[in-house]
């Protein structure tokens, strides 16, 4: 065990690299480059072993990587945003393989317009692929959560690959200090992964993802991975709590922070909740009794500890750093579809910000917490609200306004 | 390849095995299913086919399937990117001794023209360019069958299809995919058919013994989406070769070498008559000019062809 400074790419290569993976296959695409490049320096440096392959694409790097688990090795890969996208076939695709992996996304918001910083559509498109979710908020979740992602994604009640989420540049490029387990831990934690009937093999001929004739069969399988996805609630508490007892980090599939007594809660996911968990010491030093819920697990969704956490509360903020076009935050629908019919459920207030990176102040978590409040006294929801302040509106305008003088000098001119 | 160590001989030479099991949904007379089966005896059952969408697809539906190896079907675009993650997990494993080398399998792709001369090309390419020990067949015919053959990458020209089904027939001209992979300088290529089941089985026992990226590529007379008699299958493709319009060829040691040259080569409206696509041509007008620009097309590939 040492205790080093890693970004949160670092992070998810030293997960990578304890779990001793032997196959990954690759494409470059920041904010994730960083991942595959220490894990290229590692093997050809002789530090690890495995074999790391860079394919012309993500479509095809999914493609590759669930063939190699199909036959029965340790996997693991990284991308974000448009490669994520780019490979969507093939994730819902290989999710219906049955095959065990890790593929962690660094997130960044979606082309168009095209940028690099983070927001949570892109991993959100991957919702109802099969994939299971963890969404991390520090560098040390990142790591640990790989070695986890291994556990759960090859526990012969699941066998389905995992989607492990960190935050471009908030977590991808930010230094943490980060404790890095020894090998031999990791090796009790993880063992070597036995396929068991996973394989292709001359003795043992198999027909993987063969086509099906009519809805029967394939409601069949399609039940059959939705019910491995569940097994997967509690297969994580167990892995979870293993993993805490042997290396003293606690990740439970939803962490509550300060929410015991709290009236308000705060509900987001990822590196921002870091900020509302700020925002929460503040509040409670202001006196206000509030508090913060951090689902890690989105795959499957931790449905009854949301329930057991939110009932009795008088308020939620659904803080959503994504924006389903035309309907507005995912997660806030998802809280609420599970809240739905549960006497005492708390009233849900949707807020959608941090698109592309944008910052969500202090004053902005004050003023979400303040919105409930008066909501729950009344009773009644207000409209989702897309965070954005007058200033930011002005400097558009300005821009705007700057671009069209050029241009009409220009056409003088 | 008269100089080449071959178990292929004569027609009697030829396996009887017939490894690949019967009963699948193709359709009667299906040129490309000719090929399979003609590959596969010659391959045999430590194979894992991975597959593209296309027709074959069907091969495998649950919970049957007419091979005695395995299969992994993948999508239409990455096949080759399968292949890569299986034989990259089957070296692993022989690597680390996890795995008996009697265990290891041939990894074989199998895919439709629509897959390799458009969508999976890329990936194709990929794969050759690093090197992939695989063998990918091509059951080539000329069209999207398995969505009722519109035009595809390899569609000849005034062939009509699902989308081209008015006028001339198709404008474009076939893309040449034997030359493409040509150019990456694979270990090995060669154009085949059904109706040749000799110089078929010689080379694909000749790709079985060289390592690397390797295509067999083979024209597959489709009654369904050509248009005619499926009785005609063999027909046709014999007339596929006698004509020229399909030339018999490898690449092999940077050299491309014709396995066969027809002499004398049959008029190409023999093969073209024969099938409902190419009807315009002669019904309810003979189209003399185009008939013979197709004909100066295969004149002029074998005055001079690629040796
Ligand atoms: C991404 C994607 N686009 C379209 C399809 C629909 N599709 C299935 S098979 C097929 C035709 C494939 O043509 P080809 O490769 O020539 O094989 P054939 O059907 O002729 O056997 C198409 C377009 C698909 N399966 N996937
Ligand atoms: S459409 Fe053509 S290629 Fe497809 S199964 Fe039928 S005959 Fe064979
Ligand atoms: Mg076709």
């Amino acid at each position: 065990m040492s205790r080093v400074l890693l970004t949160g790419n670092g992070a998810a290569a030293w997960g990578a690299r304890l779990a001793r993976v032997d196959y990954v296959p690759a494409f470059p695409i920041t904010p994730q480059t960083e991942i595959i490049e220490s894990l290229a320096s590692w093997i050809d440096g002789g530090e690890m072993r495995g074999r790391l392959v860079t394919l012309e694409s993500e479509h095809s790097m999914l493609t590759a990587a669930g063939a190699a688990a199909a036959t029965g090795v340790r996997v693991f890969s990284a991308t974000s945003s448009q490669g994520l996208l780019y490979a969507m076939e093939m994730l819902y695709t290989v999710a219906g393989w049955r095959t065990p992996f890790v593929l962690v996304n660094v997130s960044r918001g979606l082309s168009a317009p095209i940028t690099l910083e983070p927001d949570h559509n892109d991993v959100l498109a991957a919702r109802d692929s099969g994939f299971l979710q963890i969404h991390c908020a520090d560098c040390q979740e990142v790591l640990d959560s790989v070695l986890i992602a291994y556990r759960l994604a090859e526990d012969s009640r699941v066998r389905q690959p995992v989607l492990v989420n960190l935050d471009g540049f908030y977590l991808s490029f930010t230094r943490e200090p980060v404790t890095v387990p020894g090998p031999d831990e990791v090796d009790d934690f993880l063992p070597a992964f036995d396929a068991e009937s996973i394989a292709f093999r001359a003795s043992a001929p198999e027909s993987q993802a063969v086509a099906v004739l009519g809805g029967g069969p394939y409601s069949y399988f399609r039940y059959e991975t939705h019910l491995a996805l569940l097994n997967g609630l509690t297969v994580y508490d167990e892995v979870a709590a293993d993993f805490a007892e042997r290396f003293g980090r606690a990740h439970p599939a939803v962490e509550a922070y300060r929410c015991d007594d709290a009236e308000i809660v705060l509900l987001m996911m990822g590196s921002f909740a870091t900020k509302a968990r700020a925002a929460v010491d503040n509040l409670r030093d202001a006196g206000q009794r509030v508090g913060l819920l951090r689902p890690r697990l989105l795959r499957p969704f931790p449905a009854h500890s949301l329930v057991a956490q939110l009932v009795g509360k008088r308020g939620v903020a659904v803080i959503d750093q994504n924006i389903s076009m035309g309907k507005g935050g995912v997660l806030h629908a998802e809280v609420a579809s599970v809240l739905y019919g549960h006497k005492d459920a708390p009233l849900l207030v949707s807020f959608v910000g941090g698109l592309g990176g944008r910052d969500i102040s202090p004053e902005e978590f004050f003023e979400m917490v303040k919105v409930v409040a008066a909501a729950a006294q009344r009773g009644e929801a207000p409209p989702p609200r897309l965070l954005y302040t007058e200033d930011e509106l002005r400097e558009i305008r300005k821009l705007q306004t700057l671009a069209h003088v050029e241009r009409n000098s220009l056409g003088e001119g | 390849m008269s100089d080449v160590e071959t178990r292929f001989h004569r027609f009697k030479d030829l396996p009887s095995t017939q490894l690949l099991g019967t009963g699948t949904p193709m359709c009667a007379g299906c040129g490309g299913l000719q090929a399979l089966h003609e590959i596969y005896d010659v391959l045999g059952e430590k194979t894992v086919f991975v597959n593209a969408a296309g027709c074959m697809t069907l091969l495998s539906v649950y919970p049957f399937t007419p091979f005695r190896g395995s299969w992994l079907y993948t999508a239409m675009a990455s096949a080759p990117a399968g292949a890569q993650g299986v034989r990259d997990a089957l070296d692993i494993l022989l690597e680390q001794e996890r795995m008996p080398p009697e265990e290891d399998l041939r990894v074989v792709v199998l895919t439709g023209d629509g897959a390799a001369y458009g969508m999976g090309l890329s990936a194709t390419s990929g794969a050759i360019e690093r090197g992939l020990d695989f063998l990918y067949i091509v059951y080539d015919n000329e069209g999207y069958g398995n969505t009722g053959q519109q035009y595809s990458g390899a569609t000849p020209h005034a062939a009509r299809t699902a989308t081209s089904r008015m006028g001339g027939g198709f404008r474009g001209d076939k893309k040449d995919l034997f030359d493409i992979w040509v150019a990456h300088r694979p270990a090995y290529a060669a154009t085949v058919i059904g109706a040749e089941p000799l110089d078929l089985a010689r080379k694909v026992e000749r790709a079985m013994a060289i390592k690397g990226p390797k295509l067999i590529l083979a024209l597959a007379p489709c009654p369904t989406g050509w248009d005619f008699d499926p009785k005609l299958t063999v027909d046709i493709g014999r007339l596929a070769v006698r004509t020229g319009i399909w030339p018999l060829k490898e690449y092999v040691d940077g050299r491309v070498v014709h396995s066969k040259t027809p002499h004398p080569r049959k008029p190409v409206k023999e093969y073209l008559s024969l099938q409902g696509r190419f009807a315009h041509l002669f019904e309810p007008q003979r189209n003399a000019a185009e008939l013979t620009r197709m004909q100066a097309k295969v004149d002029e590939y074998w005055a001079d062809p690629a040796t």
